[in-house]
């Protein structure tokens, strides 16, 4: 059986040599581009210091940012000389300090006095306490660790942890311990840190706090719904504003997270992304026919029309913004000139490539009524690209979104600028991740507005090409 | 019959009637959310915007006639200088092409897990559209922005952004493609017993390749762009080079790199095009 199939096989071999000869030459294309392509990549791999990797990632900073994304802590400090004096301080920020009296704000159950009556407990999320006495450190209770801690001040004021000499290694993990400092951090979530002049508690907690209310806001001690509540009860809350006012004017001057100012910056690209769009759409519809041979018979015309479509695209929206910027300086024009031009180049692209593509009978048939030429195309081309010219805006507004948040965070303003000035301050970290989800649900928002839009305008939700 | 017939046409003339009011009223209304989306729009602009509308437009020439001027006052010295920006494109060329090649890599690998006609779990396809949803919709600025915060200034946030979100966007379009793709090839190898990856190795991939690769060289050609403006906030390349530029005001080096960009913007599309109408046959 095999032999016979062997013999067949040379048989069918030596009638057709050529065409055996051709597969295996393209068979040696395909391998010689696979082969280069990998050679590339290897060689991408090192002029891109792709290796590097491991080396540039910390971990300890990517950890802290990510922590900080999603929790928020609380700042104890307590100065040697005056131990009387501790300061409790949202995330150590001086105008968010728990106990002072002018904002009438208590202080936090997670700290009391000892029950000898002497030392300040800090109590941890994890049952883990740190006790702070006048001369002393004491950390006691914390999960996984056998034994307590003290640390203290030598003579020469310098911390030291009290009997570190007879520890195990084991016993030692989670502290970092310098000649300035002592630091013991058993997870992310707890760090306490003694100094020759101060001791320093960080307590983490998960979420979001303040993020209806900040601080020092009247409506800081009800939840989001309550104070919703509270807007229908007559019983003003503060003199001044009804509940309702004070409601929105609180949510909007939100310190710590800055909704109104979020949000209109967010309405600033929104509107840079619709009105550029808009302005593409308007400029592109009347020049596209222009470039289309089967509506304008002069041929430079075209020609001309098709290299500043060109011209338009190939000058990216990056060099725009560029040029806008400096005319019309930081502001949601930069954005919406800068996406005008650009897609007045690609639109008319696709637009005049659309119009080149109709069924000509239709507008043959509008011919032999003796209708104009104006109105042979009016109506012998116009419904048969309208779907193709709304699919393809559409699709472009929410490419374009993305790129207004771009072109904001070059200096047109808008999320774009907001985000960056979050990242660069290094700790509003939970104003980066919130302004990122943000971001995200907006332009999730605008892919599905406008794939909803396509369906009920044209009935189908992908993009028609031609 | 004949008779039947002007009680018909009356009845057509009536249905007419009524579409056409419809499809009017319907016209007026979008018409009417378009310019309350304009005016609005234009409203909130003027607010936000730092300078004035009209002063915007008549300065618009000053800072282009700047740059012309600066390089006509340089004169035949000018082209050294524009040939020694040429290895800062070569970065952010390599940039593109590289992560593209990753992306490309990646978004077949989720095109597979996304599509219908190749994975039975519901559960997968979910998940692995909403994962390509999520990485397609973050701008690359932002991932870009993040990882230049945490591993410092290099072109690799550069590299891990534009991967990041070619995986996504051409993992969508690639899962539309195999989803598009004719079955009975499929078919025709279950009968004889072949395996899944046998499956998508002999009857998927050949149909479905000539695209991918379409897609992918539009990509490419996004991805320039991209890495030219990743290279505007610190990651290497052109575009930091031309930020800096920018800064010091050297007018004639700007317009140096700007053409080059330009060029070589121009020059990928015009191959794009040419490669993907040898590709596929249409120059779409």
């Amino acid at each position: 059986m095999s032999s016979s199939l062997a013999i067949e096989r040379d048989n069918i071999l030596k009638l057709f040599p050529d065409t055996f000869k051709q597969a295996r030459k393209s068979r040696l294309k395909g391998q010689i581009i696979f082969f280069l392509i990998i050679l590339y990549l290897i060689v991408g791999f090192f002029t891109l210091d792709v290796v590097d990797i491991p080396k540039k990632w910390k971990p300890q900073n990517a950890a802290m940012f990510a922590l900080d994304t999603y929790a928020h802590k609380d700042h104890v400090t307590m100065k040697w000389e005056n131990h009387d004096d501790i300061k409790i301080a949202f995330e150590g920020n001086y105008r968010s300090v728990y106990g002072r009296d002018n904002l009438d704000k208590s202080i936090p159950d997670w700290f009391y006095k000892n029950s000898d009556n002497v030392g300040n407990v800090v109590k941890f999320n994890n049952k883990g306490k740190a006790i702070l006495y006048k001369d002393r450190v004491e950390i006691v209770n914390f999960p996984k660790y056998e034994r307590d801690f003290t640390i203290k001040l030598n003579t020469n004021g310098k911390p030291y942890l009290v009997g570190s000499e007879d520890l195990a290694e084991d016993d030692l993990k989670g502290f970092r311990i310098t000649e300035n400092r002592v630091e013991f951090r058993p997870t992310l979530y707890e760090r306490i840190q003694v100094y020759p002049r101060k001791v320093e508690i960080h307590r983490y907690s998960i979420g979001w706090k303040y993020f209806w209310f900040d601080f020092s806001s009247p409506l800081e001690p009800y939840s989001f719904f309550e104070a919703l509540g509270l807007t229908f009860s007559k019983e003003r809350v503060v003199p001044e504003m009804s509940n309702l006012k004070l409601f929105f004017t609180e949510i909007k001057d939100n310190e710590a997270f800055m909704h109104g100012r979020v949000w209109w910056a967010m309405l600033e690209t929104i509107v840079m992304a619709v009105l550029g769009t808009m302005f593409a759409t308007v400029m592109a519809l009347p020049l596209s026919f222009l470039a289309a041979y089967n509506v304008t018979p002069i041929k430079a015309l075209r020609f001309t029309l098709r290299r500043l479509f060109d011209t338009l695209r190939g000058i990216d929206f990056l060099i725009w913004s560029l040029i806008f910027l400096r005319a019309f300086g930081p502001g949601p024009f930069t954005g919406i000139f800068a996406i005008g031009f650009t897609d007045t180049g690609t639109l008319g692209k696709l637009y005049s490539e659309a119009i080149e593509n109709t069924e000509k009978k239709q507008q043959e048939g509008v011919q032999s009524t003796g209708a104009s030429k104006f109105l042979q195309h009016r109506f012998g081309i116009i419904p048969q690209i309208l779907p193709i010219f709304v699919s393809q805006s559409l699709y472009y507004l929410e490419s374009n979104t993305r790129g207004a948040v771009i072109i904001g965070a070059m200096g047109a303003g808008g999320i774009g600028l907001q985000f960056l000035g979050a990242l660069g301050t290094g700790n509003d970290f939970e104003n980066v991740a919130y302004m990122a989800i943000l971001v995200l649900a907006v332009v999730i928002f605008m892919d599905r507005l406008s794939a909803w839009l396509r369906r009920i305008l044209i009935g189908s939700d992908q993009l028609i090409v031609r | 019959m004949s008779k039947a017939l002007p009680a018909n046409l009356e009845q057509i003339e009536v249905n007419l009637k009524k579409l056409t009011n419809q499809r009017t009223r319907s016209s007026l209304l979008g018409i009417a959310i378009l310019i309350l989306v304009f005016f609005g729009g234009t409203l909130v602009s003027l607010e936000a915007n730092a300078g004035s509308f009209g002063r915007g437009i008549a300065n618009f020439f000053n800072y282009p006639r700047d740059l012309f001027v600066d390089t006509f006052e340089m004169g035949w010295k000018y082209w050294p200088r524009v040939i020694k920006y040429i290895p800062e494109l070569i970065i952010t060329l390599n940039i593109a092409l590289f992560s593209t090649s990753i992306g490309f890599v990646l978004a077949v690998i989720f095109a597979i897990f996304s599509s219908r006609n190749l994975i039975r779990n519901k559960r997968v396809i979910q998940f692995t559209k909403f994962f390509m949803d999520v990485t397609r919709s973050f701008p690359t600025l932002i991932i870009a922005m993040v990882f230049l915060y945490l591993m410092g200034k290099s072109s690799l946030p550069a590299v891990i952004a534009i991967t990041i979100h070619t995986a996504g966007a051409l993992g969508k379009l690639f899962t539309e493609a195999i989803e598009n793709c004719d079955g009975k090839p499929i078919e025709g190898l279950s009968s004889v017993g072949a395996t899944w990856t046998q499956k998508i190795r002999f009857s998927v991939l050949p149909q479905v390749l000539p695209l991918f690769l379409s897609y992918g060289i539009l990509r490419l050609e996004i991805n320039v762009r991209e890495s030219t403006i990743l290279g505007f906030v610190g990651a290497g390349g052109i575009g930091e080079l031309l930020a800096a530029l920018i800064q010091w005001n050297y007018g004639a080096d700007v317009l140096a790199c700007m053409f080059l960009l330009v060029g070589t913007i121009i020059a990928l599309d015009y191959l794009s095009a040419y490669w993907r109408h040898k590709l596929i046959g249409v120059n779409q």
